[in-house]
């Protein structure tokens, strides 16, 4: 028994005289900790291309993909592309997002406007966009009007949705408390119910985010002739793996980077609120 | 029971300080408030004589809160006449505010714009910036202008919707239940700064409570709604501020308790 108490006591004294070093330890290995699998990953792929145990047909080795990246980028044909996919994904951001924030607003404030639109705008909700695709390339071919559509159209919903629901949540107390203290509409919207709606309309954005994205990708595999699509399908026609691994990976890249401006404006313009407080 | 007065002549018990000169009297005259077939006030007649504070106190569903609401102007009366008469004898529209009994601030302004609601809009920044910066300072809390008012605690919250309140300097406040959501001792030191508040600005001040000890502490005047009808209307003949644990306030409260509870202890 006192054995067992003896070697109890030196472990407690042992481990108050190693906090710091430890504590820094754990912070560097978490740190590390989200990066390790796509190392080890990438590691094992890399080997395998090198033995031959992966044929480069279906999978063109990591190394290769860099190489492709490289080349791709001194002639020019990565940045223009990534340039024209970019320009057409924000752009119907830009409409389909303005059209789905103003209905929502519209129908979360109005009671005509709600009752003459939300109907119509929940049951066409439920027809996936991109089975528009046949019939939006009947209207306007292969040019930027069909992937401006179709992205437009696939980011207006999810903006509408959490706009409308976003403002029907808004506290009614504060709402109340507003026109007691006399405001305007236009004021009680900038200052009360847009804030307030606020949170809830860039989760929308954000699901937005990602929808545009997949819009795009599909949108210029099957009718463009220019845009990282377009380049990935190229690609294919001539066998290059390579290239297609990398419209692959620049995708990731853009959606991570689309998703990490969103979280920056969520954490400027929620920061009073203590849940994005950190 | 020859504390009840209704329309009695003003006395020098109703209020200590002068009224501002934007305090305003308050004439109802048969005032009535149904909401379909439930008829909440059944003929209200009461002059609030200006920078008068008066208490509404009653049971749940007395009507005390619908009487608010109508002097507020958020609900229409159905009939009856409800008049405001500013300091020179002329009917006016008062400069009139409310405290909720949830402080509803703006959780996503800072305190100091929080509280510069209370002035509207087409405020001069500087002006902005002084009365908010003063008006705070009244209610303790000038080191707290710039946080958020999630980092505040509940009594601090209603200190900064009593401070949105005044800072335009209202004739009349209306105080819904402003401390109901209080724990007890932050409830004493929010009375107090009530009762301080009222004595500087001057304001006339309509409260609407259950708790009949606050009725009796803050008041020159209590009013007991039944079912739609003033029952009581007992003048407080002490000046202010008064002390907790005072024999006569006391009293007076066991009598409006009576007054409150009558129906359910016959």
């Amino acid at each position: 028994m006192s054995a067992f108490d003896t070697s109890f006591i030196r472990v407690g004294a042992e481990s108050r005289t190693r906090p710091v070093r430890t504590a820094r330890q754990v912070i560097s290995l978490q740190r590390f900790l989200p990066f390790l699998l796509p190392i080890v990953v990438i590691a094992a792929w890399q080997l395998g291309s090198a033995f031959g145990w992966i044929s480069t047909r279906i999978m063109p080795s990591p190394a290769a993909v860099v190489v492709a990246f490289w080349q791709t980028t001194i002639s020019g044909q990565l940045p223009n592309n990534i340039l024209v996919s970019a320009g057409r994904a924000f752009a119907g951001l830009l409409v389909g997002g303005s059209i789905g924030f103003l209905l929502g607003i519209a129908n979360g404030v109005s009671r005509l406007s709600e009752q003459l639109t939300d109907t119509t705008l929940q049951m066409l909700r439920t027809i996936p966009h991109l089975a528009m695709v046949p019939l939006v390339i009947l209207w306007f071919g292969i040019g930027e009007e069909s992937k401006l559509f179709l992205t437009a159209l696939g980011v207006l919903f999810p903006i509408y949705l959490n706009t409308y629901h976003g403002v029907r949540n808004v506290d009614r107390g504060l709402i109340e408390m507003g026109r007691v203290y006399g405001m305007s509409n236009w004021t009680l919207f900038r200052k009360v119910i847009f804030p307030g709606a606020l949170p809830s309309i860039l989760v929308g954005l954000r699901f937005a985010l990602g929808i545009m994205w997949l819009t795009l990708i599909v949108a210029e595999s099957i009718a463009a002739s220019s845009g990282i699509g377009y380049m990935a399908n190229n690609a294919r026609e001539f066998g290059m793996t390579d290239v297609v691994v990398l419209t692959l990976v620049i995708y990731a890249i853009l959606g991570k980077l689309a998703d990490v401006v969103a979280r920056t404006i969520e954490r400027k313009a929620l920061r009073w609120n203590p849940a994005y407080q950190n | 029971m020859s504390a009840i007065a209704i329309d009695r002549p003003r006395t020098e018990a109703d209020h200590v300080a002068p009224p501002v000169a934007g305090a305003a009297a308050i004439h109802i005259k048969g005032l009535e408030k149904s909401f379909g077939n439930n008829r909440v006030l059944r003929g209200i007649d009461l002059d609030i004589p200006a920078g008068q504070f008066v208490a509404v106190i009653g049971k749940s569903g007395c009507g005390k809160s619908t009487l608010l609401r109508i002097l507020m102007g958020l609900e229409e009366p159905s009939t009856g006449h409800l008049r405001f008469e500013a300091f020179d004898g002329k009917d006016a529209q008062p400069n009139t505010r409310i405290v909720f009994q949830e402080p509803r601030l703006l959780p996503w302004f800072s305190v100091a714009d929080n509280v510069a609601v209370g002035l509207g809009e087409g405020v001069p920044t500087e002006v902005l910036r002084k009365e908010t910066a003063s008006v705070l300072s009244e209610v303790q809390l000038a080191e707290k202008a710039d946080e958020w008012p999630s980092s505040l605690s509940g009594g601090q919250k209603q200190r900064v919707a009593l401070a949105r309140a005044l800072v335009s300097k209202p004739g009349i406040l209306a105080l819904d239940e402003p401390l109901g959501a209080l724990d007890a001792l932050t409830r004493i030191s929010m009375q107090e700064l009530l009762n301080r508040v009222w004595r500087e600005l001057g304001f006339t001040a309509v409260l609407v409570t259950h708790d009949v000890s606050e009725a009796v502490h803050l008041a020159d005047r209590v009013v007991v709604l039944d079912e739609g009808r003033i029952v009581l209307d007992l003048v407080i003949p002490y000046p202010h501020p008064r002390r907790h644990g005072n024999p006569a306030l006391a009293e007076l409260e066991g009598q409006l308790l009576a007054a409150i509870l009558g129906d359910i202890r016959s």
